[in-house]
């Protein structure tokens, strides 16, 4: 596995990273070296075998619909860089029509 | 005081009751031995003298107007910093969490205070838990008690050395991919992985969801099993917290390893294996023979396909939790002129190289065209793991090997090359996949001088067949885990006329 430049570029755009040129640099080496050792597990044939997401299997994991405590709004609000009226503060994301 | 610092957590747990010594005593003798040490070790991201000496007070407050207390309370714990304390800043070894303090306890938090643990300190580590030396928090790397110009291991490697230290008798850390095991290993203490869901995650900052579980560090395996137990259990607050108890720990460590079948693994050998590790782990299992265990030779055939399956599941889990840290909610903010620049240069400013290789490498495995050859396909071979490991333990009840390949290696050796330290794992991450408890057990020091782990591994939820067999082994070895050698760190002074030093 090679990544290009571009590969790697798009791939930190999906994770909101804002790289440096010498950041995309360095990973594009090393991502590509990872990559191809990782790459290892398509050697295992698999495909009568189900995947397994959580090793203990447990599920519907329910509990009664009964109010309990929770975090109140001023503290959950206590550790965000901007708040404001009971809200967390960010940049404008829709614009109007 | 010296003494106390040498100490186990039984012995002081004893002592206190007995009334020999207070908890005020207990843990400013450890407060002093991190002054004393914590210059060369810096093991600790935060000491918490002032809370931990208020919860010592209060605790030989409490003795005095005679209520009934647990066999830990009054004694000292390094806590990682990746477990919430209400109003303590807590980092996760990262820049993006410098200033965070945390509106709520972690579980494990509340139960260390319930069983009237006093946590003196947040341990370092590597950032988010990602790394195996601890070089890569944010902060400062720690250095190993044995040899200072050594790794102490990661990503629990404050907790570890902090514990070799003899800074505090007990820890917490956490393990995903052997980050409790593999500092254990290094710095000569027990170190113990529980079963995935027998410790709850709540408030243990995520890392990889389906594999992240705290567990205990100690210098013996009673006092794991204690802490152990301490800080298991059901927790509806976690979904995946198992509703059913470990049992009784300490009840049958001392019943040896008559009619137990040890399974040795043949695939944890060859390439990469240093002969001291391979020397002392054969010598490990051949004591454990005469001990009395019957030893057989098991395999785990896709065990060699774990390493590769986990630095594609754990990165994808990674890359989905870590997108929280956008810069709203909580932790470092960046401005820019949209929100999605903001939260670009937040997380590009917030995070560490380790952290960004890893974001990369998950969000890489899970996009579009690739999720089915590498995420979906790496979750078919854990598939295959737990079998082999199911299969394995119709053979025996426990399984042994070395923990890591190597012993502690020197700060910086590996920092340039991501793959090298990731090899670091190759022993530990087949029994996270499986979530099946694993522990690592000082056996003795390679030729070097460096402490030696074994790994034993057991079937879900068997972690006091797991401790017993530590146990055995324990007592038959007899190591001593006081740091010795050229660059270790110097041993606590000798005992006064009225303490009495561990035996």
């Amino acid at each position: 596995m090679s990544l290009s430049t571009e590969d790697v570029r798009h791939v930190a755009r999906l994770a909101r990273l804002a790289l440096s040129d010498d950041e995309i640099e360095s990973l594009r080496g090393q991502l590509s070296d990872i990559l191809a050792y990782a790459e290892k597990v398509g050697e295992v044939a698999t495909s009568d075998v189900p995947p397994t997401s959580h090793a203990y299997p447990l599920r519907n994991v329910w509990r009664d619909d009964v109010p309990q405590p929770s975090l109140p709004p001023e503290e959950a609000l206590s550790t965000a860089p901007l708040a404001e009226d009971g809200r967390f503060q960010v940049a404008r994301i829709v614009e109007e029509a | 005081m010296a003494a106390l610092v040498t100490q186990t957590a039984v012995e002081l747990g004893r002592r206190l009751a007995a009334g020999e010594v207070s908890a005020v005593e207990v843990v400013r003798a450890h407060l002093d031995r991190i002054t004393a040490t914590d210059d060369r070790v810096r093991a600790f991201l935060r000491r918490l003298d002032d809370a931990a000496l208020a919860h010592a007070a209060d605790i030989d407050r409490r003795r005095a107007a005679g209520e009934p207390l647990g066999p830990l309370a009054g004694v000292p714990l390094a806590l990682k910093d990746v477990l919430t304390v209400k109003g303590v800043p807590t980092t996760c070894g990262s820049r993006i969490l410098a200033d965070y303090r945390p509106p709520y306890d972690a579980t494990v938090v509340e139960r260390l205070r319930a069983a009237d643990v006093v946590v003196v300190g947040k341990a370092n580590m590597d950032e988010f838990a990602m790394g195996s030396s601890t070089e890569n928090s944010a902060f400062f790397p720690t250095a190993n008690p044995w040899d200072l110009e050594r790794v102490p291991g990661g990503s629990s490697g404050g907790s570890a050395a902090a514990v070799a230290a003899f800074q505090a008798p007990l820890a917490i850390g956490t393990d995903t991919g052997g980050s409790i095991r593999q500092p254990a290993a290094f710095c000569g203490v027990v170190g113990v992985k529980p079963t995935y869901g027998a410790v709850s995650r709540y408030g243990l900052i995520a890392f990889a969801s389906s594999l992240d579980q705290a567990g205990p560090f100690a210098r013996t395996v009673t006092d794991a099993a204690l802490l152990l137990q301490a800080i298991a259990g059901h927790d509806p607050r976690d979904s995946t917290s198992i509703p059913r108890s470990l049992g009784d720990l300490t009840a049958d460590l001392e019943r040896g390893v008559d009619n137990l079948r040890v399974g040795v693994v043949r695939e944890f050998s060859g390439e990469g294996l240093e002969p001291g590790v391979q020397a002392r782990t054969t010598e490990a299992i051949e004591r454990l023979e005469k001990l009395g265990a019957t030893i057989v030779e098991v395999s785990l055939p896709h065990a060699s396909y774990g390493l590769p399956a986990y630095y594609l599941i754990a990165p994808s889990e990674a890359s989905s939790n870590l997108s929280r840290y956008d810069g709203v909610r909580y932790g470092l903010r960046v401005d820019g002129d949209t929100a999605e620049e903001m939260m670009a240069l937040t997380r590009a400013a917030g995070f560490g190289p380790e952290v960004k290789r890893r974001i990369m490498i998950g969000t890489y495995a899970l996009s579009a065209g690739y999720y089915d050859a590498y995420y979906a396909q790496a979750q078919r071979v854990r598939t295959l793991i737990i079998r082999d490991f199911q299969s394995a333990f119709e053979q025996c009840d426990v399984l042994a090997g070395p923990a890591t390949p190597t012993t502690a290696f020197r700060l910086g050796d590996k920092v340039d090359d991501p793959l090298a330290m990731y090899l670091n794992d190759v022993y530990a991450v087949p029994a996270s996949l499986a979530g099946v408890p694993a522990m690592s057990l000082p056996v003795g020091l390679d030729d070097a001088g460096l402490p030696v782990g074994l790994q034993l591994m057991a079937p879900l939820l068997g972690e006091a067949t797991m401790l017993r067999v530590a146990r055995a082994l324990e007592a038959d070895i007899a190591f001593d885990p006081t740091p010795r050698g050229e660059r270790a760190l110097p041993a606590p002074s000798v005992a006064g006329p009225t303490e009495v030093p561990t035996p």
